[in-house]
């Protein structure tokens, strides 16, 4: 497995969810991994139901195994006094640039600056050692931005080392392009099996690929389980008489076949019609993705709703499609 | 503790058909429907006689073909095939494009052409972060100083942070008030006067880190850039505060769009809390796929019992193995006897399963593909074939609830906001005809399919 994982993916198709799972799938038997949030969100503080994470990176939680995730949101102002303090040793020179509205600039304002400080942060804790030479992290898992914005995200250091021909920020803005685009780093993407979810990671893929970063894995997030196989599917909306299914229902229990068993029949039916034009529509999409050669995974939805013991099943999940730190 | 939204529901045609309403932002969190609302808003508005331009800001190609235009780009097109007496009008904010324009407009020809071809600026413009808050705001207020449209339906830009294209003007303002940009433009003149002894020695040593930090060249293409634009940021701000106080005068109204799950509600009670704080008017919560069950007396743990005693009674003889055809099956309940279960028994035992503790299936390429294969012509019972319509309608059951006690977490906190519910489609929005679904649903106020 690459020692970042970068996990993107439209708005709402649970990115943030996938990306905590997989830190828990890679932590598991011993391992170390760090979750790293870049938007400012606090998604990961609320799915470990944690209090706000600060700048600072904290162990969150236990993996099966005796692995450590520990989680990380990054702050992009507090990230740029951190980097001027690594290469200038600037102490009230930092506090006089943030009188000036310097910071404000850099994190908001000047074009990317933001997005490196965001990628140079993740990439440092990739590359970082401890005393005896050994990574600090086995892994570095990202919560990054959406699909429309992954590529040119990671891709910020390349147009800024362009920008700032030469100085500390052209070789770092380099240093963080080198492991982005090394087969240290494995890009992911998380959709639901819905057209405009698929359509944008589709477009995501060309775009990743294009500008030669690595992507990684396709995974499929919220699918619903199959209940009505095509048989019942078939046999259920075309070839069964309504009176067969009333009497059925009635002697289930549910109430006269003439009366409220009767009365269920077409709005099962008009269920049933609507599942099947689903269950059909998401046969497409996964052929859709089948065509890009990408390790394709895919996450139950869970019934009532996500909660911590719920990530963890989806971590084990993950974990039994394969997704493991060998 | 619920509060029944069907009490205060939001009135969405009477919003759309008031003269007064010149313009309505949709906002919300990512993934929710923001920009299909919007554009089914606008559909919905122009057949009901207003002139609508709808600004997305990063349409699905989908959407935008769904309104019969290929790429929408930053010209508003209008949109053919719309019934009644309006228009229908539809554009995509072109960050770069909108950005130029301003300098163009506003800048003498050698002054745009230095700016234009400026690296920084090129960078800047591209679309970095905060610049497509600020074109967005640019964009509604030169849509709205045209005075061609008598209602502007806004999509806003699916921000890192809820409200950022509210906060950009003040940045920009703070940006520009700040002492940073004098400093870059003139930096001898800020450390030569007297009283800034104090700031002196930050001073030169900033000028001197950020020249290391950006490299020297960089540093004065931000310097040129800041020059060349120095006369422009008057306007730019002066503009972008007449929006933001656009934004807050009768005739604005904000939709915060969500989804029933519980980030999409969480963040939408975050962007009612900010509207309220920076006094912009909140029409309401449009709340998208929303899902209803014509069956809803039946609870779920009723409908998945049922289906238990179908399947036992399905599987208890285990003989009649020829007879699996589905018309003996319409004989009384009971009596049928079908051994082809064994397969088809597996798949509905899987499904409850997953259903009912929410474990994952063992692969869940197989739970797509595992479907049994042999038996399907013959399998399915009506027994087991009504177990499974009562199973789905048992996860069916479920699914509202859920969405229901999401939805009244948010009411119950925000009681004030009229809440629309529009019932989910099975399939995406395609064209025309796709958007004027969801103008109905969007205005049929009542408590629709749940009743």
């Amino acid at each position: 497995m690459s020692r970042l994982q970068v996990v993107s993916g439209k708005g709402g198709t649970g990115k943030t969810t996938v990306a905590a799972a997989l830190a828990l799938a890679l932590a598991t038997e011993g391992k170390r991994a760090l979750l790293v949030e870049v938007e400012g969100r606090q998604g990961i503080a609320q799915l470990f139901e944690t209090e706000a994470l600060p700048y600072e990176e904290r162990k969150i939680a236990v993996a099966p195994g005796g692995g450590e995730v520990y989680a990380l949101a990054i702050d992009p102002e507090l990230a740029l006094l951190d980097y001027l303090q690594m290469f200038y040793k600037l102490g009230s020179a930092g506090r006089a640039l943030k009188k000036l509205g310097a910071v404000d600039f850099a994190t908001t304002i000047a074009p990317g600056l933001r997005d490196v400080l965001l990628t140079g942060k993740a990439c440092e804790a990739v590359r970082r050692k401890d005393k005896r030479g050994r990574f600090a992290y086995d892994c570095v898992i990202m919560d990054a931005p959406p699909t429309g914005r992954i590529t040119r995200f990671l891709n910020v250091n390349d147009e800024v080392a362009g920008l700032a021909k030469i100085g500390p920020i052209h070789n770092q803005a380099q240093a963080v392009m080198r492991v982005l685009k090394s087969p240290e780093t494995s890009v992911h993407l998380v959709t639901l099996l819905e057209e405009m979810p698929v359509q944008e990671t589709v477009d995501g893929i060309t775009e990743l690929r294009a500008a030669q970063l690595p992507v990684g894995r396709v995974i499929v997030n919220m699918v619903r389980p199959a209940l009505l196989d095509e048989a019942e599917l078939e046999l259920g909306l075309e070839r069964t008489p309504r009176t067969a299914i009333a009497k059925t229902l009635a002697a289930a229990g549910l109430g006269g076949a003439r009366g409220a068993g009767g009365r269920l029949v077409d709005p099962l039916l008009a269920q049933a019609a609507e599942y099947a034009e689903r269950y059909a529509l998401e046969g497409a999409q996964r052929a859709v993705l089948a065509e890009h050669g990408l390790p394709l995974h895919e996450l139950p939805l869970l019934a009532d709703g996500l909660d911590l013991g719920g990530l963890y099943e989806l971590a084990a999940e993950l974990r039994e499609q394969g997704v493991r730190n060998s | 503790m619920s509060v029944d939204p069907a009490r205060d529901p939001l009135d969405v045609d009477a919003l759309l058909d008031d003269p007064k309403t010149r313009i309505v932002v949709c906002c919300g969190s990512g993934g929710v429907g923001k920009t299909t609302t919007a554009a089914a808003l606008g559909l919905r508005a122009a057949e009901r006689g207003r002139t609508v331009v709808v600004l997305t800001i990063d349409p699905a190609r989908r959407l935008a073909q769904s309104m019969g235009i290929d790429s929408l780009d930053n010209v508003p097109r209008r949109v053919k095939d719309v019934h009644g007496g309006g228009e229908l009008h539809a554009m995509m904010l072109d960050m770069k494009r909108t950005f130029d324009e301003i300098v163009e407009a506003h800048a003498d020809e050698d002054r745009a052409r230095a700016i234009l071809s400026n690296p920084f600026y090129q960078s800047l413009s591209a679309g970095f972060a905060g610049t497509q808050e600020y074109m967005a705001m640019e964009k509604l207020g030169q849509l709205r100083s045209r005075d061609e449209w008598d209602l502007i339906i806004v999509d806003t830009p699916p921000s890192r942070s809820a409200l950022d294209f509210l906060d950009a003007p003040k940045r920009l303002g703070s940006f520009l008030d700040g002492k940073l940009i004098r400093l870059l433009m003139a930096p001898a003149k800020v450390g030569g006067r007297a009283g800034m002894k104090f700031l002196n020695v930050g001073m030169s040593m900033m000028t001197g880190a950020l020249g290391k930090l950006l490299g020297g060249q960089l540093l004065r293409d931000v310097q040129t850039f800041v020059a060349a634009m120095d006369t422009m940021f008057g306007g730019f701000r002066k503009r972008a505060d007449a929006t933001y106080r656009l934004l807050q005068a009768p005739g604005t109204a904000f939709l915060v769009v969500a989804s029933p799950e519980r980030d999409a509600l969480r963040e939408a009670a975050y962007f009612v809390e900010r509207l309220a704080a920076d006094d912009m008017p909140l029409a309401g919560l449009v709340l998208n796929r929303v899902h209803g069950s014509g069956a809803a007396g039946l609870s779920a743990e009723r409908a998945l019992a049922a289906a238990e005693s179908l399947e036992e009674r399905n599987e208890e003889p285990a003989e009649d193995a020829e007879d699996a055809e589905a018309g003996a099956a319409a004989e009384p309940a009971g009596e049928n006897l079908d051994a082809s279960g064994i397969v088809d028994q597996e798949g509905g035992k899987v499904g409850g399963r997953n259903s009912s503790e929410s474990e994952a299936p063992n692969s869940p390429e197989a739970s797509g593909s595992s479907l049994p294969t042999e038996d399907t012509d013959s399998g399915a019972s009506v027994e087991q074939l009504t177990a499974g319509l009562l199973r789905l309608h048992a996860e069916r059951m479920r699914l509202l609830a859920r969405e229901r006690h999401t939805r009244d977490r948010f009411t119950a906190l925000h009681p004030e906001v009229a809440v629309a519910e529009v019932a989910a489609l099975p399939g995406d929005v395609h064209d025309l005809d796709g958007l004027r679904a969801i103008g109905d649903r969007l205005a049929q106020t009542s408590d629709g399919g749940r009743a």
